[in-house]
């Protein structure tokens, strides 16, 4: 982290230099941005979270793909992501063209130079994007932005409403006493540990947690104690969502830590599965698509990012994933008129204690002058709890 | 002419082999996840010398141990009835009907086990539970018999390869000097069939260390030293993926050189 700090001070001096003799050069990134795109090239390749590229194969009613091809000519290539970590993995490849980032990703994504900032003038329906999603600390650097926001939402406590009462607080994830030890369902990833801090949040007081992302060491310390107490309670730890899928319709889990998209396929063939949140608090993602900085097809990147947040497909995505829309107008489109208000869409309290997936770093996030644990320490430290 | 394939074996395989090892000793930058070019000893001593990863590595040996004995357990009366006391027509047969399983997918029988084993719960569980009425649900023992089942005809096929070359002619004089049918089991087919065993043994044994899709999907929340390898490498943190290599690859190589001992490579 020093030599990062001499590094940042380093280009820091070099960018006052260059403000002081040039004037007028806006900077390396944004001069090289698009001016205005060509033809699509035929094809696009997309990394994404489950259930936001969707071409009628899942369910012929969901399809915001086939038009996308049809209008654009780009075939539509999609890999399924199944964490932060994997899609961060993924981009680094090079392989792909645009992806799906949550806030735990956009950071990194961003540092390492793996995806490249975006000129929203190329992409009309960014207009119609919610102003309080717009030029975000885990979407743009320095006022320019570096992909487009897509939706947001919590993760959700799934359970079985034939296995007994539903729950109520993140308690029921963590407590020995639970009434569903023993079948309880837990993300397999370290960014879980979050939710751990939120437990803490509700339990502790006393540990003065205010962000689950910027935890000290004492901090970082009794989240990893209420994990290890967790562990005797838990039936599955998931990183395929379609695992978790699986044992809760089977009855083998009856709650779990789960996302809206898994609760509509599970209920879809067990109608007892429901899903709630967290009086608590929650965990939540705010996503945004990003193109990646060695994109192979970069028009059809820009078509894709155009129609992903337009209202039709916006909408559509936000139904079938279990999201808030991102674009104002998707609102008037829903199949379900309640849609947005049913997820909150516009409602600022309902986001107050869902707390975005974000990168912890050594600076504490929450602006405390204290030393937090960064990632690193998280997969580490996650790996030895499930060693 | 041979010069080509021995280009290739050293190039792209042991090659990669070396970048791969060389990689753990790479420093990473905690925020882009990416490896620096600064060099390290720090991603080894994580791997080698914390309490949980050896826990780990001990619990990931003994469940392929035990998945290898299981298949040895299962191929020996298996292979001896096959070539012993199956009528000739019947034996190519049977040996294509239990190799058969191979032509199906992984994740096709990892699945169908689930099936199998999956616990009593809300909707009544999987066919161990409906019935015979009780599952030992998952964990240690759907891992175990899983591997077994995947990696059996790799252990069947050299073992039925090693009671096809027992000559008669010791069975009959073993019979001739007095020993009952379990004595020339211990003192006669058994020491000749040890190569036999010990090449099966090396494709179960290796496959069921380096499993983590298995354990995923029938190890409930049971974890073996592929999962954190898989865990770490999409975390993503490279180098200290690279460092836990190391335990497969060293554990492997004292492997080998044990089971060559045992003539394992006479019978390849």
């Amino acid at each position: 982290m020093k030599r990062a700090r001499k590094v940042f001070t380093l280009s820091a001096v070099a960018l006052l230099t260059l403000a002081a003799c040039g004037g007028d050069d806006e900077g390396g990134s944004s001069s090289d941005l698009p001016k205005e795109l060509g033809e699509g090239e035929g094809a696009v390749n997309l990394v994404a979270w489950a259930g936001y590229v969707e071409d009628g194969s899942t369910d012929p009613a969901v399809d915001w793909v086939t038009s996308f091809e049809e209008e654009t000519g780009c075939e539509v290539n999609v890999k399924i992501g199944n964490t932060s970590d994997e899609m961060v993995e993924l981009m680094q490849s090079g392989e792909y063209d645009a992806v799906s980032a949550s806030g735990d990703a956009t950071l990194r994504l961003i540092a390492g130079g793996d995806v490249a900032p975006v000129n929203t003038d190329l992409i009309p329906n960014y207009a119609d994007v919610f102003d309080d999603l717009k030029n975000k600390p885990w979407n743009s650097v320095d006022g320019v932005a570096y992909g487009v926001p897509h939706g947001r939402g919590a993760n959700v406590l799934a359970y079985n409403s034939e296995a007994g009462p539903a729950p109520t607080s993140i308690k029921d994830m963590f407590d020995p006493a639970s009434p569903w030890a023993g079948q309880i369902s837990v993300y397999d990833s370290p960014i879980y540990i979050a939710d751990a801090a939120i437990y803490l949040m509700a339990t502790q007081p006393e540990l003065g947690i205010t962000d689950p992302y910027a935890l000290d060491a004492d901090q970082f310390a009794a989240a990893i104690e209420a994990l290890k107490t967790q562990e005797s309670i838990v039936g599955q730890y998931w990183s395929l969502y379609t695992d978790q899928q699986a044992s809760l319709e089977s009855g083998s889990i009856t709650l779990g830590t789960s996302w809206q998209v898994i609760v509509n396929l599970a209920s879809a063939n067990a109608p007892a599965i429901m899903a709630t949140k967290a009086e608590d608090g929650a965990t939540g993602w705010s996503d945004t698509w990003m193109i990646s900085s060695k994109a192979k097809h970069p028009n059809c990147a820009y078509k894709w990012l155009n129609h992903i947040i337009s209202p039709q497909a916006n909408a559509g995505v936000a139904e079938w994933f279990g999201e808030a829309p991102s674009n104002s107008k998707s609102c008037d489109l829903t199949a379900d008129p309640n849609h947005c208000s049913t997820y909150h869409a516009g409602e600022t309290e309902y986001w107050e204690n869902v707390y975005y997936w974000t990168t912890p770093t050594e600076k504490c996030l929450d602006g405390r002058d204290a030393k937090c644990i960064p990632y690193t320490e998280w997969v580490n430290a996650w790996n030895e709890l499930r060693a | 002419m041979v010069s080509g394939p021995v280009l290739w074996l050293v190039v792209v395989y042991l090659g990669s082999l070396a970048l791969l090892i060389t990689s753990a000793f790479f420093r990473l930058d905690d925020f882009t996840g990416k490896s620096t070019s600064e060099w390290t000893l720090a991603n080894l001593d994580e791997a080698f010398t914390t309490g949980a990863y050896r826990t780990l590595v001990v619990r990931s040996v003994l469940i392929a141990a035990a998945a290898t004995a299981t298949c040895i357990a299962v191929a020996l009366p298996v292979a001896f009835y096959i070539s012993r006391l199956a009528r000739p027509w019947a034996k190519r047969g049977l040996v294509v009907a239990l190799t058969i399983p191979l032509w199906a997918g992984y994740l096709v029988k990892a699945y169908a086990l689930r099936a199998i084993f999956e616990p009593g719960g809300a909707n009544g569980g999987g066919f161990l539970n409906s019935v015979f009425g009780g599952s030992p649900g998952f964990g240690y023992t759907a891992t175990i018999v899983t591997l077994a089942y995947l990696w059996f005809p790799y252990m069947l096929l050299p073992v039925y390869t090693g009671f096809e070359r027992l000559p008669d002619s010791l069975l009959d004089a073993s019979g001739d000097l007095g020993a009952g049918t379990l004595r020339t089991f211990r003192s006669v087919i058994f020491p000749l069939l040890i190569p036999s065993i010990a090449a099966g043994s090396i494709f179960t044994f290796s496959l069921s260390l380096g499993d983590y899709i298995t354990v995923k999907v029938v190890g409930g929340t049971t974890q073996m030293i592929g999962n954190i390898i898989e865990r770490t490498l999409l975390a993503p943190n490279q180098p200290l993926a690279a460092a836990f290599t190391l335990w497969p690859i060293s554990i492997m190589v004292v492997y080998l050189v044990v089971m060559s001992r045992l003539g394992a490579f006479k019978n390849l």
